[in-house]
């Protein structure tokens, strides 16, 4: 089957086709990634274009689309959600959300306990841990460096991927692997099963892990001077 | 050519909007469906509206809102012709989820999008009850977000900003107002009934930006604002009851009394013969009442679309969408950028 995979959660923009199997590994036919976290509506729909044609088939020809539910930056995280699901609704096809740290998780080579950390801005990381197996024991969370830092022991993780463990690495003091942001592959992959088996696609559901930013008025301010 | 379907997006405050209109080779535009979700209530609390919080509601409301619309229109999507999609102005958040939708189902349906400016929404809004606008024509937009006066020449391609709020807009000035008076937000509805029982000449508000050497088409409604709040505190202060009803007529009249006079004024200096009041603001009793009365008076004619049609939809983005297919606009690329500050002078981008 072809599976249109699409991911925003990250500073890359990133859409690809890929063609999935039973028994085989999902291989991506045509892939477009750009690193550049202020255009994500920007350039996610002309991407898909680009894999689509690249990919010599025509959107009608997709079966499916996997979105990275996050977690993510809002803004740009948005972006890939409602564009997965706009195409969900327009092909008349199930969108299935997959964690974002889970598609870097899987790309990772090796079998040793894995962090995984993405860039969440005000000088935090959502995080997720997995154990040797590939199976997230904990996670995702969103915490500032040095608290993440200080539950590693109790982790036992052995090395890191993605750009925040790339970017705290002197905090962290993991060898750092890469992928640091999910492939078209790699987002198939997480939902694969689900995919051959055409199980119900859970809610579209963004992972923000924060509350909005805003305060409840508490009392009016005066104009005049008591 | 034959009748064409426009399907329309709307996300840049707190409403999701999904309309869908038919434009006839005559260029009327019919109205098939105009579905609308509200995050208002999730703000209530905040007293205004939340960007984050609007953002992530239209996410959840995107595509229910579209599925609405198309059922409520009897249509599919494959009768579509174009899709527009309000690019700006409005919260850069919000604006981005209703043009990501946008641009997928565009590519999709393998069909042009337009990109269009909210502002001339809300004066495409009037065509879908009244017809086609004269030209020209003067636009008075009023809502919490907007509050400017547009000479509009041709909706699809030449809208100028004769004047605007110098600060608050009109509609804010009610949301404050509100909390002054232990009111619920947003305010708009709530003074407008107050204000029916009450006096509206019992205290002198301000009135202004309308004094002889002021910009005559400007409004500044934060000074009015606060003499509201210094009146009040000054009577709680004293001890004394507060005349809620009386406050409320009294503040809805100086509102009222400076758009309508502003507007009349700048229509019949321009020499133009026809006014639209849209917006959220256009909803209220006494704006339409006055401009009734001083448009008759000055022999203009007045169009105020009904309240549903004023307040943010995806019906109006449809109808600008209409008019600009029925001029021939070139549609946008699938690479446009929201812009949460598109001057009204771009209608498409
Ligand atoms: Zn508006």
């Amino acid at each position: 089957m072809l599976v249109l995979a699409l991911d925003t959660a990250t500073p890359a923009v990133t859409a690809g086709v890929v063609a999935l199997a039973d028994g085989s590994v999902p291989r991506t036919l045509a892939r477009r990634t750009t690193v550049n976290a202020r255009a994500h509506g920007e350039l996610l729909t002309p991407h898909v274009r680009e894999v689509v044609a690249e990919a010599g088939i025509t959107l009608a020809e997709l079966h499916a689309v996997v979105v990275g539910a996050g977690p993510g930056p809002f803004t740009g995280l948005r972006v890939g959600m409602v564009t997965a699901a706009t195409f969900g609704h327009a092909l008349d096809r199930p969108v299935y959300p997959v964690g974002t740290l889970d598609a870097i998780a899987v790309a990772v080579d090796g079998a040793e306990p894995l962090l995984v950390a993405t860039d969440a801005r005000r000088r935090e990381v959502y995080w997720a841990a997995y154990d040797a197996a590939g199976n997230r024991v904990t996670g995702p969370h969103v915490q500032r460096p040095a608290d993440l830092a200080e539950r590693l022991p109790e982790l036992a993780v052995r090395r890191a991927a993605g750009q925040g463990a790339e970017l705290y690495a002197d905090l962290l003091g993991l060898p750092v692997a890469q992928p640091w942001h999910p492939s078209p592959d790699a987002l198939v992959a997480v939902a694969a099963k689900d995919l051959l088996t055409g199980a119900d696609p859970a809610p579209l559901t963004p992972l923000y892990l924060r509350r909005p930013d805003a305060e409840v008025p508490v009392a009016r301010k005066r104009v005049t001077r008591p | 050519m034959s009748e064409r379907i426009v399907l329309g997006i709307e996300s840049s405050c707190d409403e999701t909007g999904v309309g869908v209109v038919r434009l006839y080779d005559d260029g009327r535009v019919e109205l098939l469906a105009d579905e609308v979700a509200s995050s208002v209530e999730q703000h209530a609390r905040f007293g205004g509206v939340v960007p984050e919080v609007a953002s992530r509601a239209h996410l959840e409301a995107m595509i229910p809102t579209a599925r609405r619309a198309l059922a409520a229109s009897g249509l599919g999507l494959e009768d579509v012709h174009s899709v527009a999609v309000t690019a700006g102005p409005g919260l850069a958040g919000a604006l981005l989820v209703g043009l990501a939708s946008a641009k997928a189902y565009a590519a999709v349906l393998g069909k042009p999008l337009y990109g269009v400016n909210h502002l001339a929404g809300h004066v495409a809004a009037d065509t879908v009850q009244h017809g086609p606008l004269p030209s020209p024509c003067l636009a008075l937009l009023v809502s919490g977000g907007h509050t400017q006066l547009l000479l509009v020449e041709d909706l699809a391609t030449k809208i100028t900003e004769i004047g605007s709020t110098i600060d608050d807009a009109a509609g804010e000035a009610y949301d404050k107002v509100a909390r002054v008076l232990n009111l619920p937000y947003p305010g708009g509805p709530p003074i407008d009934r107050l204000a029916k029982q009450g006096n509206p000449e019992a205290i002198a508000f301000p009135r202004g930006l309308t004094g002889p050497r002021d910009a005559k088409y400007d409004f500044s409604f934060s000074g009015l604002k606060t003499a509201v709040a210094r009146w009040v505190e000054e009577r709680e202060r004293a001890g004394e009851p507060i005349p809620l009803a009386d406050v409320a007529a009294s503040f809805q009249e100086a509102v009222a009394d400076v758009l309508t006079a502003k507007a009349v004024r700048a229509a019949t200096e321009l020499g133009v013969g026809t006014l639209v009041i849209s917006g959220g603001v256009a909803a209220n009793s006494r704006l339409s009442g006055l401009a009734g009365e001083r448009c008759a008076e000055a022999g203009i004619e007045l169009r105020v679309p009904r309240p549903r049609l004023c307040t943010d939809n995806g019906a109006m983005i449809a109808a600008l969408g209409a008019h600009l297919v029925a001029a021939d606009v070139a549609p946008s690329e699938l690479d446009i950028a929201a812009d949460p500050a598109l001057p009204v002078s771009t209608v498409s981008i």
